[in-house]
């Protein structure tokens, strides 16, 4: 079971919950647990193609995803997941 | 649509003299305001009949539109008295007002110490730190309430030391922009404008520009825009029912609020870069697609319009070297 912090504007969806502890073999099953957990999680942080947000950053401890294996990146049970706001960014 | 008498002797006199005020200068801070306005032009045939003109907030010194706010804050600080050298400014900010307090700091002669939360962009740490400004950094996990509340905390264990303008509550934010900003607008447009609109962070510049409009002519309309969502991608735009709302936030005084999604926002900012060659922020994108609602609106109405926006800053505040980004601290 990996640990996921959620950053505060998603938190109205977690109860308040700023860490959730899930199960999941990549990010991506981790997103769709969140979502069975809390119906609405998803489409927040990734879009209609399933794909992350552009404004959106997970970290995988502390590598930005984007540079693994996106939301196939795969974790381990004592890994930490970090969904970001990119606010700083987009224009690369 | 009111009929405007303009004398053009004086109006050219006038101009000589606001030209001369952006070129020549006693200090640093005089630069401050005067923004020349751009008219958007690749929107006419979509909207026939309607201007968008937006003000180049980004030629202010400070590169943003954030001058105006920090400038009128310190201002007024040092006239009242509540702000003397051996105080420190420390106040939370998102970017751009640290970078105003800073350039200020420096044309003035006192220290800064800035709280930001640890994901703003990493442009905007360097330029307030090459100002000799101390950052302290909050939650990225929490945004720019994060900061509001870490920066309270350190004005409350140490109040003597600091002075606070806590920008979201502070009406000399707001003022700046009634004593300059709307003025500006209404001089720059003779009189044509009919609407505003403005993105809110601290909302200082639609609250302060707004009422002052309404004032010149109550039949002036003012709508802000805000992100259509809590987890957004618009940096220094606030989603109002997901955050602490700021005390100088009045929406009573508005004729409405245009909420704006991160990537329509984007779109349109790609949209003025390619076609207008205006690289701005994303700010200013979602405050051009907060005018383009304002114009359908008008064009479905039959109704002409002058529609002015403000673009807030420019897009290389937010460039990044595409490596590998860190989680970032603490």
């Amino acid at each position: 079971m990996a640990t996921v912090r959620i950053p505060t504007p998603l938190r109205k969806l977690t109860n308040g919950k700023e860490e959730i502890v899930t199960a999941g073999a990549t990010v991506g099953e981790l997103i769709a647990s969140l979502e069975a957990q809390f119906p609405g999680i998803k489409e927040r942080i990734c879009d209609d193609a399933g794909k992350v947000r552009r404004f959106v950053n997970i970290f995988a401890n502390d590598e930005d995803i984007r540079f693994l294996q996106n939301l196939d990146t795969p974790v381990k049970d004592s890994d930490e997941i970090s969904i970001v706001p990119a606010i700083a960014g987009g224009l690369f | 649509m009111t009929d405007i008498d303009i004398d053009i002797d004086e109006d050219s006199d006038k101009e000589a003299v606001d030209r001369a005020r952006g070129r020549v200068a006693e200090t640093i801070t005089d630069l401050i305001g005067h923004t020349p306005m751009v008219r958007l032009r690749s929107f006419d045939r979509a909207f026939p009949g309607i201007e968008i003109w937006a003000k180049c907030e980004f030629l202010n010194p400070g590169g943003s539109v954030k001058d105006r706010a920090a400038y009128q804050m310190i201002a007024d600080a040092i006239e009242s008295g509540a702000l003397d050298r051996h105080r420190v400014v420390i106040d939370s900010s998102s970017g751009n007002t640290g970078i105003a307090y800073s350039l200020i700091g420096g044309a003035m002669g006192f220290k800064v110490t800035l709280v930001l939360p640890g994901n703003v962009s990493w442009a905007r740490r360097k330029i307030s730190e090459a100002f000799g400004t101390k950052l302290v950094f909050s939650s990225p996990m929490e945004g720019s309430d994060g900061a509001i509340n870490l920066c309270r905390e350190l004005v409350d264990a140490d109040p003597d030391k600091y002075f606070y303008p806590n920008q979201y509550a502070n009406e000399s934010n707001p003022r700046g922009h009634y004593l300059t900003t709307a003025p500006e607008i209404w001089d720059q447009t003779a009189g044509r404008v009919t609407h505003f609109v403005a993105g809110i962070g601290t909302s200082g510049t639609v609250m302060g520009t707004g009422r002052r409009l309404k004032e010149l002519r109550r039949e002036i309309e003012v709508w802000a825009v805000e992100p259509d969502q809590a987890l957004h991608g618009l940096e220094g735009l606030k989603h109002m029912a997901s955050s602490i709302v700021p005390g100088i936030y009045h929406p009573g005084q508005l004729d409405g609020v245009l909420p704006i999604g991160t990537e329509e926002a984007w779109d349109v900012s790609e949209k003025l870069s390619q076609e207008e060659g205006i690289l701005v922020g994303h700010s200013s994108g979602a405050a051009v697609a907060g005018a383009l609602r304002l114009a359908k609106r008008l064009v479905a109405e039959g109704k002409p319009g002058v529609i002015v926006t403000v673009f807030p800053d420019r897009a290389d505040r937010y460039f990044e070297a595409p490596t590998a980004k860190r989680l970032p601290g603490p």
